[in-house]
């Protein structure tokens, strides 16, 4: 059996410890290119910034044909890319480049369930969805999250990966977890692993289905994160199987805060409270509180922005009414504002997966989303107004801003 | 024996299309193949040591639906990739 990996560090949570090398983008804004890594249906496409942010260059498809889940750059090195991906007849894997995405080499040994005995049914990767990277004081550590639910680990950079923590073969967590069948159209997905910048031993997940963890000993324990989440109406919310948590992101400038897109509403918990609040109740009633992705400010904790779709009826998974907008809150969900300036005004049936909206770390802020019909759509002026900057792309799935400059 | 291998699969092989290989299983075949061409049985075959689903395997005219099938030198193994979608 292969070895499961924790972080064996008993270190206890202090509020007051900084990450060796903080964030860049956590203390002050950063000037300069963007780059945009984006992950297609059928691969992966780089979008290059000039200095203002003012014109875009697209590169050729990267791996054309495989679909890519997610792409991120190593914060740490600012020069390794991760890239998750797949194709129709070909099993997961996860490719790593080292030269901005020239050339690309794939994992020795990709995310993998254990095998089970003969006889016995194991489980099987369909994907892998997540990657975030380790903490700053762990150079080559790295995390995956993969449908169906699967945390992952690397601890050299991505070339080999391992399970990590004990949630994946767990009995209690493999019920709150589901069968495909209980999951979302393309899978059920673990996601938005997140690290505390002040302590690499304090993570968060979370699963659709199966709810927000949180472990605060490195994975050795995770406990439940869930009072005040609402579920579909008539299950239980005190079973984590009903519950499902579409993104979740903490707060660069105050790592107690961490927003939530949920199934069921748009959500701020504030730790070390553990009662999640529907801010979404502040949205206008005709647009609702129902999308996927969540995109926080690099500073600024009051400031979020989300991208609502069409969760009526049917759940045709749409902008609403046709009509795509973000929202942003300046004031931690007590209300929010429309930024559809530059938007189509009518006809524009699409929509934003959960992976595939993010900012970057300038002043002001730049935001950006890739499409369900292939675009994307970018603005520097913290969603004030937004402009197309790639169009004719397969559908979108990913979208994440990188400072390339060493 | 002589594997076949599909278009998707070349970059691992170096483009090469048929492999001569020896093996008395298919089990024993494809770890062969992954020991010349590192990652390559991970894309067709799971970690619980199944065919992947839209993969199929033919031993001379014979669908494979596992790894346990004898296979000898004489055979032709035929990896192909089965329709999976637009």
């Amino acid at each position: 059996m292969r070895g499961v990996r924790n972080r064996e560090k008993p270190l206890a949570r202090d509020s007051s410890k900084q990450p060796a090398s903080a964030p860049r983008h956590a203390s002050h804004p950063v000037t300069g290119r963007v780059l945009l890594l984006i992950g297609t249906r059928k691969g992966a496409f780089l979008l290059r910034s000039d200095r203002f942010r003012r014109s875009w260059k697209q590169s050729e498809p990267i791996l054309l044909g495989h679909m890519v889940h997610h792409m991120m750059l190593d914060p740490r090195d600012r020069r390794t890319l991760l890239m998750a991906a797949r194709t129709g007849h070909l099993g997961p894997t996860v490719f790593r480049s080292t030269d901005f995405g020239k050339t690309w080499k794939e994992a020795k040994k990709p995310p993998a369930f254990i095998k089970v005995p003969e006889g016995q049914s194991g489980r099987v990767v369909d994907h892998v969805f997540w990657l975030t990277p380790g903490h700053a004081t762990e150079p080559n550590t790295w995390y995956a999250g993969t449908s169906p639910q699967g945390l992952f680990s690397s601890d050299d950079g991505g070339i080999t990966w391992e399970p990590f923590s004990y949630i994946n073969d767990d009995p209690q967590y493999r019920e709150w977890m589901g069968t495909v069948q209980d999951g979302t159209p393309d899978g059920p997905k673990l996601h938005s692993i997140i690290l505390d910048p002040r302590d690499p031993t304090h993570l968060y997940l979370a699963m659709s289905g199966g709810g927000v963890h949180e472990s605060v000993d490195g994975g050795k324990t995770f406990t439940t994160l869930m009072q005040g989440l609402a579920v579909v109406e008539g299950f239980d919310p005190t079973n984590p199987t009903f519950h499902d948590p579409h993104c979740v992101r903490l707060c660069p400038g105050n790592p107690d805060r961490l927003f939530q897109q949920n199934h069921c509403g748009i959500y701020r918990i504030d730790r070390p409270s553990n009662q999640w609040l529907r801010i979404g109740k502040n949205m206008p009633k005709t647009i609702g509180d129902i999308g996927f992705p969540m995109v926080v400010h690099p500073r600024d904790p009051d400031t979020a922005w989300v991208f609502p779709m069409d969760g009526s009826t049917v759940w045709p998974r749409v902008s609403p009414g046709g009509k795509p907008a973000a929202y942003i809150t300046k004031n931690a969900g007590k209300s929010w504002t429309r930024q559809d300036k530059g938007f189509p005004r009518s006809n524009a049936w699409w929509t934003v997966k959960r992976q595939a909206m993010t900012a970057d770390a300038h002043e002001p802020v730049g935001l950006y989303l890739g499409t369900t019909s292939g675009e994307v759509w970018a603005s520097r002026t913290g969603g004030a107004s937004w402009t197309c900057v790639a169009r004719h792309l397969p559908e979108i799935y990913s979208v994440e801003a990188t400072d390339p400059t060493k | 024996m002589t594997v076949f291998i599909p278009g998707p699969l070349r970059s691992y092989t170096g483009q090469r299309n048929e492999i001569e290989i020896e093996g008395a299983t298919l089990a024993e075949v494809l770890s062969a193949l992954d020991r010349r061409y590192p990652g390559l049985r991970f894309r067709i075959i799971t970690e619980q040591d199944t065919i992947r689903a839209h993969i199929r395997i033919f031993v001379n005219q014979d669908q494979a639906r596992d790894l346990r099938v004898v296979v000898g030198p004489a055979d032709q193994i035929h990896i192909i990739c089965a329709l999976s979608g637009g």
